[in-house]
């Protein structure tokens, strides 16, 4: 018996070391070790051993069962990873072979651009406020100190619906309606569509988008101005940006300022985007003059305010190198996807 | 407004200043910005007077003249002309070889039949001039200079005083005192800190009585606050001298004669508008500033008829207009070249009724540019003594004693309180007391013994503490200015909920694959018959702008349907074969006439190329779902269909009703709206009202717990009539279904032979939970067979077999 066993062993041991298939290896587990296997068979004639022989035998039983049974799971698992190795193979892909095209929409480079103006200012506390586009002449122009003979209403060329309502040339009627509205301290942006009736061209359109500011409180001050300006500037377009003032003159600040900004490609060495100037004009800004205060019934003894104006046509522009401001209101795919 | 710094140099000791881009920098700094500057002269090079000293005949050409030149050097050099208009002895301008002439041409030595030549002799047009700038030169031909006026070897750059700098300012409105030279020498004396040498001009007065020669009546004193006059006699109308005449060139004025020529010379240097009227042509020795009667015409200088109006300002002899006040003079009083005796006027004249009258006549000089930015009254009569000045220094004539000077009274000064604390508050900055006295007085304001200011009477534009601070502010330099934070009350930035919606719904456009789009808020009046609309519609009533650029956009937008489809259109005619684009467009809506209209956003949508009538409904139902609140089986919104939208397609149009009102409407554009866009492709649209769905939007979301108990599904496909709806049977469904339907989805839908003509099979999974148990399959069938009657009942159909 103890030669049988030791055969079976060596039988096993071979025909696991000559499985190369998976389920052959299951087959084999029945034969050598099911119920109905040779070495159940072989150990169904123990009863026929004697007392002393038949521990010995029953030992050496489980002890090739067990060496059997190891080398049949090592066996598995080696022939397991074979197959796995195989099937992933089979199912090697062409990763260069494109992906299949989701198309996301995108936002249009104004708004694109507005959204981050906001973004800065919403940061400092600022409140974002809109006003009607068609406007009374009163809040556009009026109410910011420019009555009705006032030369500069000339280089505001004016797109009017009958002589007391307009397209508004600003969105500075939105400021006015808020200190109409609301006591100081007032902290407000507002984004909008403008109207003035250029032609249209490279550089010019009769619709535009502005984004104005306003600051109304005690103890406002230029420095102010300069301090929320040069914010912005380093947030919008990058920590080393410097800001320059240059006096200027508008009917509704006093004193006003046009504000350059160090031009974001040469950092003011000079380059074709700032035409050498090393300067990009950016904004208008100024004190709030204290007619227009007092016009919504703040007292300007007691508050002052700065304000600003920006073209954000010409910051899209800039920012992106685009040379025809058609561009912009042609919507065409091709362009809009690029941002 | 032009600076030629030659003439500057009459005012401060140009030679002070930096060089030119540093003069340019500083000025621009302290508030003259300037455009840009130009050396004037710079093209002009190597170009010198010459003498001819004899002239041969060309041996092989007729028409060639071989010229001796004495150029100042030791030897004279050789030059081959064809000029008929020189001779021996005669001055010319020489281009010796490498000149450079102000058209760009380099001139070369070089041989001209077989004869050296070593230049070539000029005429004016060389040099960019005309006759008015040179008049003894022949109009063709080569210049040839009066004898006491150069040596051989002269540069003729300085000859003609070619050479100057001339700067460019862009002058804001609010400072007309500095559309001047002296108004400039007083920024560029104040910028620099230099001395100014600015003395009162002196008239030497040579007879006779003004009141003898002219009176002058001013009728409306609103209009014409001032009126100066003076009389020149034994005029001698020639050239005016060459100094006079390039300044006049540099700063952009064509030198005409001297009394014309002084006129603008003093509108330039005192930046007073002046006039000379022919005194032979005004009737009745007088003068009269009265307001036109209407029908009344004046033949203006530049020759045209001008049709005035009683609001108009006019300047009259006794019996008619002889010029439009502080625009334009007349024809009929203009001075020419036998003109004896000369009526000076210098006046004041209120800024708006220039600007009015100029706007509506069309003209614009540079006399009425001035005047209508306001001038100070009180610069009227120093300018008018100038001019007289000039006349006797130019001797082109006499001026005869007294001056006409009728006025309202001169106004008072102008004092404000020197408030330095507060102005330092208000700038931010801690500048001494005595730097801003300094400063305010280097600008000619004056402290007077009370501690206030005096603001000078050409400062019009300074009447408040912020203007003082101004003044302080740029000639301390606003890049002095210290930036700081503002203190006060911490504010939080944040969205209206409006402003945030909009977000949303951009966000979600985007997801859907569409690009935002921005288009005109006007539109031409030809979109509502491209779009069909019947001439009823409400749209139809639009706010018209009254002076539109064009037709194309001349009223205000009441649907964005028209502006999507051009962009469509634009799209498709360059070939972009997937079209998906939104724009939240605002919509104007008239009300009254008096009050503005209703600003209404629309969220409008277009897609051409990219998927049908249901790929567009998707989108919608997409967002429709995200936004508003869920209430069980059924959406709470229906697309009900519409055929009587003209700019639909009649069967593929629907509105997109929520309880009762239209959200908006979907639908595949009428081919004939598609003809009139020029798109090649079939384009679906829809548009919603922004303001409902905000309206409907889902407030306070709430978490709905996830179910505890598994769902059945079943399908059901039923037969019915081609023409019942699919949403009436989904509606039936939901309403029997109850509770326990979780959702209706719609699979197939089948018309063919196997459920016979007219017909159609349409198959539906349902998905069937009970919140607190699981379904057995006794309680699903009972529901099943529930549905199944009530579709029988209600819509006639029964279950495909």
């Amino acid at each position: 018996m103890r030669e049988q066993l030791t055969k079976i062993h060596e039988q096993a041991l071979q025909a696991l070391n000559e499985t190369t298939v998976l389920e052959a290896l299951e087959n084999m587990k029945v034969k050598f070790l099911g119920k109905k296997g040779e070495l159940t068979a072989i150990l169904r004639g123990m009863g026929s051993l004697s007392a002393e022989e038949r521990p010995l035998i029953g030992q050496l039983a489980n002890e090739i069962r067990a060496s059997i049974e190891t080398k049949w799971e090592e066996k598995k698992a080696v022939l397991q990873e074979k197959m796995l190795e195989s099937k992933l193979a089979m199912e090697k892909l062409d990763v260069t072979i494109p992906g299949k095209p989701v198309q996301w929409g995108k936002e249009h480079p104004i708004t694109k651009v507005t959204r981050e103006i906001e973004g800065i200012f919403l940061g400092m506390g600022f409140a974002i406020v809109e006003g009607p586009e068609v406007e009374y002449d009163y809040y556009n122009f009026e109410a910011l100190n420019l009555p009705a003979d006032h030369p500069a209403r000339d280089t505001q060329d004016t797109f009017y619906i009958n002589p007391k309502i307009l397209l508004r040339t600003q969105t500075s009627p939105v400021q006015v309606r808020t200190m109409e509205k609301q006591a100081p301290p007032i902290r407000i942006i507002s984004p909008g569509r403008v109207y003035r009736s250029d032609a249209v061209d490279a550089t010019h359109s009769p619709m535009f988008h502005q984004v104005e500011g306003l600051v109304v409180d005690k103890g406002i001050t230029m420095g102010n101005l300069k301090g929320t300006l040069e914010l912005f500037a380093k947030n919008m377009f990058g920590e080393s940006t410097r800001i320059r003032f240059r006096p200027h003159h508008f009917p509704f600040t006093e004193p006003s300022a046009e504000v350059d900004v160090s031009c974001f490609v040469c950092e003011g060495k000079g380059c074709s985007l700032c035409k050498g100037e090393g300067w990009i004009e950016i904004l208008g800004a100024g004190m709030v003059h204290p007619n227009v205060l007092r016009g919504c019934n703040i007292d300007p003894d007691v508050y002052t305010g700065f304000a600003f104006g920006m073209g954000i046509e010409r910051i899209v522009m800039r920012k992106y190198n685009i040379d025809d401001m058609r561009l912009l209101y042609e919507n065409d795919v091709r362009f809009l996807s690029q941002f | 407004m032009k600076l030629s710094l030659n003439w500057l140099n009459e005012y401060l000791d140009a030679s002070k200043l930096p060089d030119v881009k540093a003069y340019c920098d500083r000025m621009t700094d302290t508030g003259s910005k300037v455009e840009g500057y130009e050396m004037a002269g710079e093209d002009i090079t190597n170009v010198v007077v010459g003498r001819i000293l004899c002239m041969e005949k060309h041996p092989d050409a007729d028409k060639l003249q071989v010229c001796q030149v004495d150029i100042g050097k030791e030897n004279p050099i050789q030059i081959v002309t064809a000029a008929t208009n020189v001779q021996t002895g005669n001055m010319v301008p020489v281009a010796l070889h490498k000149a450079t002439l102000h058209s760009g041409m380099k001139i070369k030595e070089g041989k001209l039949r077989g004869v050296l030549s070593s230049g070539m002799f000029c005429s004016i047009a060389e040099f960019g001039l005309t006759q008015n700038d040179v008049p003894y030169a022949p109009e063709n031909g080569v210049l040839v200079f009066p004898s006491d006026a150069c040596q051989p070897g002269d540069d003729v750059k300085k000859v003609l005083e070619l050479e100057d700098i001339v700067v460019e300012f862009e002058i804001t409105s609010n400072r007309p005192d500095c559309l001047s030279v002296l108004g400039l020498a007083k920024e560029t004396a104040a910028s620099f800190n230099l001395p100014l040498n600015i003395s009162a001009p002196v008239v030497k007065e040579e007879g006779g009585r003004i009141e003898d020669y002219v009176s002058v009546e001013v009728e409306n004193q609103i209009l014409c606050p001032r009126y100066c006059a003076r009389v020149v006699k034994n005029v001698k109308i020639q050239p005016s001298p060459l100094w006079m005449r390039s300044r006049l060139r540099h700063m952009g004025i064509r030198p005409i004669n001297n009394m014309v020529d002084i006129t603008n010379y003093v509108m330039l240097e005192y930046g007073q508008p002046m006039h000379a009227f022919d005194y032979r042509h005004i009737d009745g020795q007088k003068i009269i500033v009265r307001n036109a009667k209407n029908g009344e015409t004046l033949n203006t200088l530049d020759g045209v008829e001008r049709k005035l109006t009683e609001k108009m300002l006019m300047i009259c002899d006794a019996s008619h207009p002889v010029g439009l006040a502080g625009i334009m003079g007349g024809e009929n009083s203009e001075i020419s070249e036998d003109t004896t005796t000369v009526i000076f006027e210098s006046a004041g004249f209120l800024g708006s009724s220039i600007r009015t009258t100029a706007r509506d006549l069309g003209i614009r000089t540079e006399s009425s540019g001035r005047f209508e930015k306001g001038l100070d009254p009180e610069n009227a009569l120093p300018a008018l003594n100038r001019a007289c000045e000039l006349v006797t220094l130019l001797g082109a004539g006499e001026i005869v004693n007294g001056v006409i000077d009728v006025r309202t009274p001169k106004a008072d000064d102008v004092k404000l309180h020197f408030t330095p604390d507060a102005i330092n508050q208000f700038l931010g900055t801690s500048i001494a007391v005595e730097e801003m006295k300094e400063i305010l007085k280097k600008l000619h304001f004056v402290f007077d013994t009370d501690g206030k200011v005096i603001v000078p009477t050409w400062r019009s534009d300074v009447r408040t503490m912020n203007d003082l601070a101004e003044e302080v502010a740029r000639i301390y330099g606003y890049n002095r200015i210290v930036s700081s934070l503002f203190a006060g009350d911490v504010f939080v930035g944040k969205r209206t909920p409006m402003q945030q919606f909009r977000l949303e719904l951009s966000s979600l456009c985007h997801a859907a694959g569409m690009y935002e789009i921005l288009t005109y808020s006007f539109i031409s009046p030809k979109t509502f018959d491209m779009l069909r609309l019947p001439a009823s519609a409400s749209e139809r009533k639009a706010v018209v702008i009254s002076n539109p650029l064009g037709e194309n956009t001349g009223i205000m937008r009441t649907t964005a349907i028209g502006s999507i489809l051009e962009a469509v259109a634009h799209n498709r005619s360059f070939r972009n074969p997937v079209v998906k684009l939104f724009e939240l467009a605002t919509v104007y809506l008239p009300t009254s006439p008096d009050n503005l209209p209703v600003e209404a956003q629309q969220l409008v949508m277009a897609t051409c190329g990219s998927g049908d009538f249901f790929a567009l409904k998707g989108i919608c139902e997409g967002i429709l779902h995200h936004i508003l609140p869920k209430s069980g089986s059924l959406a709470p919104y229906m697309f009900v269909a519409e055929t009587e939208n003209a700019t639909f397609h009649p069967g593929r149009c629907a509105h997109i009703m929520l309880n009762g009102e239209v959200l908006g409407t979907i639908g595949q554009i009428h081919p004939a709206v598609q003809d009139r866009f020029d798109i090649d492709g079939a384009t679906y649209v829809a548009v919603l009202s922004v303001e409902k769905l905000v309206a409907n939007k889902e407030q306070d979301k709430q978490y709905h717990a996830l179910p505890k108990y598994p769902a059945v599904t079943r399908d059901l496909a039923f037969v019915c009539d081609k023409a019942l709806e699919v949403g009436t049977m989904q509606k039936v469904l939901a309403e029997a279904g109850g509770k326990r339907l979780e959702s209706i989805t719609l699979f197939d839908i089948y018309t063919g032979e196997q459920v016979g003509p007219g017909k159609k099979s349409v198959a539906f999974k349902l998905t069937l939970r009970d919140a607190e148990q699981t379904l057995t399959d006794e309680m699903c069938d009972q529901l099943v067979k529930k549905l199944l009657r009530t579709m029988e009942e209600k819509c006639g159909v029964i279950l495909r077999s």
